[in-house]
């Protein structure tokens, strides 16, 4: 940000001297140099950024309305949706939001994964962003409890003693989140304005997350550097506009859900009003849970199981210097690129385990599924690294691009 | 890459599939009725919905309550303000203290939410053998594939249970509740209620019917929702459109 702009408008010059918002506008959103052979998986983090505002927007006017209390917190949702003007629209917005959020970041952090953007320069974005994952689970999981309802109850019992498997201080801890000796009005005020803070904490990390991509500049499909101008064009108008595509596909995907199935990612027995002295068959938490539901429920031993769930994310912090390879996309590693859609169908088969009791071969299935889960970036994923060979990579980024042309 | 591709896409359209059938315990399966309100535009039938609430009121009332839902909302079966005051009438409020500090009773009015049966959940469960009638606004949400579920219920009443399936006292078999026992008895008999409109009160119609108001109560913005929808897809789309051919217009002079 070394130049400033020239702008025509005084009084946008005027600001721009003393406080250069502008400048850094027009460089980051408008100038900034993108790699030009961007695909559509790169409009994942901008997908991400709309949703998380739209969450904000849509979370906020939906507390104006909702009461934090055991014996009202049901029946205000309910009536949000009844008597608000609007309010189904609201709350189904930010119910399925949610399940959106996670789908649009779950796509986003494999795109990471199978174009090595987590390598270097990249490891602090990669690490940054796992924590925005990991806040986003948090904010998920509270907002999760407040309609109030079964699931909301037995999830939240269910994950906050999952803190009585640490050793002596375990229980004191539980009781010390709950607020009380179970879960109750404590635990859903506190819910409550935890869920009300994270966001704005995650804002704040996803604010890190684009300076450190705006520092590193955007990875590419062929995961070499950019090296001249020719590689890359300026971020508007060429991916405002590829960008819009993508969103307007989405959002027609998240209004089809809001708007004719608002109720396809949720469990029926959250509209049933929490009782604490009646346990559901099946206590399910979210879809987006699943697999890291089946990772703790493969641990045969309480503590190790919670360890391994916490570790099945913490993994991730080092991925950038598990996989030692120097060449980044997968794209040109045909044994990694291998492991990673085996990988994907692991992701996918822990989560369709986590979705089914503990009994039968979902039982070795869900260890099956675990230990490679962690075999992949503790063991092959380096190991591969080490002795793959890769494909030679193109030039320069628009070499391929020349190529495939002729 | 492509074959491994194919495999995981497969492989997830298996699960998909397969997560539907529930694991655990016995597939129980449910009636499967084409509702007016299903597909993308779907709506009640006001009629079906006036019968309900006659089902739901001289039936199921009687011990089920439907406390989120307000006497006013029966605007929206096709009722007139002066119907729905009348059908308010005939319930008694406990509300105040008045002016003295008294507490007193006084008909419901439109904007009251239905009166429960009983006072409170111990009320019921005295009343009822020890279980408690759910609360049924909500009912249709509250299960996996509420509609259906509610209709097999209401349906699955069998005078004897198969041989072998111990009964307990005071219960009712049930093919398609969880367990086959089921804490209330058949509530629909033959004419069990006249109807206003003269249809016949057979107990496969006043299941329907009844199934029908409950799914209203439950989603009372079913409509709006899929008719805003229609229009939000459809101005999506263009815009859909008109975003492809602007980036096809921007991206024209990039050379590969």
């Amino acid at each position: 940000m070394a130049t400033r702009t020239e702008f025509k408008n005084p009084l946008i010059r005027w600001v721009d001297d003393r406080l250069p918002v502008f400048t850094y506008l027009d460089h980051e959103y408008n100038q900034f140099p993108m790699p030009k052979n961007l695909n559509y998986w790169w409009n994942f983090g901008a997908l991400a950024s709309v949703v998380l505002v739209l969450m904000i927007v849509t979370g906020i006017v939906l507390a104006m309305q909702y009461t934090a209390h055991v014996d009202l917190a049901f029946e205000s949702v309910d009536r949000i949706r009844r008597d608000v003007n609007y309010g189904w629209l609201l709350q189904y917005i930010h119910m399925n939001g949610a399940s959106m959020f996670f789908i649009v970041v779950f796509i986003h952090l494999f795109r990471g994964m199978y174009y090595g953007s987590y390598k270097a320069p990249r490891e602090l974005l990669w690490m940054l962003g796992v924590v925005i994952v990991l806040l986003m689970m948090g904010t998920s999981f509270m907002g999760y409890v407040l309609p109030w309802g079964q699931m909301s109850f037995w999830g939240a019992t269910v994950i906050t003693n999952l803190f009585s498997a640490i050793p002596w201080v375990g229980d004191a801890i539980v009781t010390w989140l709950w607020g009380g000796f179970s879960v109750d009005n404590p635990t859903l005020n506190r819910f409550f304005a935890l869920h009300y803070l994270l966001p704005f904490v995650l804002f704040a990390v996803v604010g890190l997350h684009v300076v450190a991509v705006h520092v590193t500049g955007s990875n590419n499909p062929t995961g070499i550097d950019v090296q001249a101008p020719r590689d890359t064009v300026s971020f508007h108008p060429y991916f405002t506009a590829k960008d819009s595509v993508g969103l307007v596909a989405f959002l027609m995907f998240f209004a089809a859900v809001v708007f004719f199935a608002p109720n396809l990612f949720g469990e029926p027995d959250n509209y049933i009003k929490a009782n604490p002295l009646q346990t559901p068959a099946h206590i399910v938490p979210e879809w987006y849970f699943l697999p890291f539901y089946a990772i703790l429920r493969a641990v045969p031993h309480k503590l190790l199981g919670v360890i391994a769930m916490f570790a099945s994310i913490a993994v991730l912090f080092v991925l950038p210097w598990l996989d030692r390879s120097k060449v980044r996309s997968a794209n040109y590693r045909p044994i990694h690129n291998g492991l990673f859609w085996i990988f994907l169908a692991d992701c996918l088969f822990l989560g369709y385990i986590g979705a089914n009791p503990a009994e039968g071969w979902f039982v070795w299935g869900g260890r099956i599924g675990t230990i490679w889960y962690f075999a992949h970036f503790l063991v092959l994923v380096p190991l591969v690294s080490m002795f793959e060979r890769p494909r030679p990579l193109p030039a320069s980024i628009s070499e391929p691009v020349l190529k495939e042309k002729r | 890459m492509r074959t491994m591709r194919s495999l995981v896409i497969a492989a997830a359209a298996v699960l998909a599939g397969v997560t539907g059938v529930q694991a655990a315990g016995e597939k129980i399966e449910l009636p499967d009725r084409n509702w007016s309100w299903q597909g993308p535009i779907g709506s009640f039938d006001r009629a079906e919905l006036q019968r309900g609430l006659q089902v739901y009121t001289e039936i199921c009332a009687s011990c089920h309550s439907l406390r989120l839902v307000a006497y006013r909302n029966l605007e929206a079966l096709g009722y007139g303000e002066e119907e729905i005051k009348a059908y308010a009438l005939n319930y008694e409020i406990h509300d105040g203290p008045n002016d003295q500090g008294e507490m007193f009773t006084r008909p419901a009015i439109p904007s009251d939410r239905f009166v429960p049966p009983f006072p409170n959940e111990q009320a019921a469960r005295a009343s009822n053998n020890g279980a408690y009638p759910p609360d049924l606004s909500l009912m249709t949400k509250a299960r996996k594939n509420g509609a259906n579920h509610l209709f097999g219920l209401l349906m699955g009443y069998a005078d004897e249970p198969p041989e072998g399936f111990e009964l307990m006292d005071g219960m009712s078999y049930n093919r398609y509740f969880p367990g086959h026992q089921i804490a209330m008895p058949p509530p629909l008999y033959e004419g069990g209620v006249e109807y206003a409109d003269g249809t016949e009160a057979t107990v496969e119609q006043m299941a329907v019917d009844v199934t029908a108001f409950l799914a209203w109560t439950a989603e009372p913005e079913l409509e709006e929702r899929k008719s805003l929808g229609i229009w939000v897809l459809a101005y999506l789309a263009g815009l859909f459109v008109i975003m492809v051919a602007v980036k096809r217009r921007v991206w024209s002079d990039v050379k590969k």
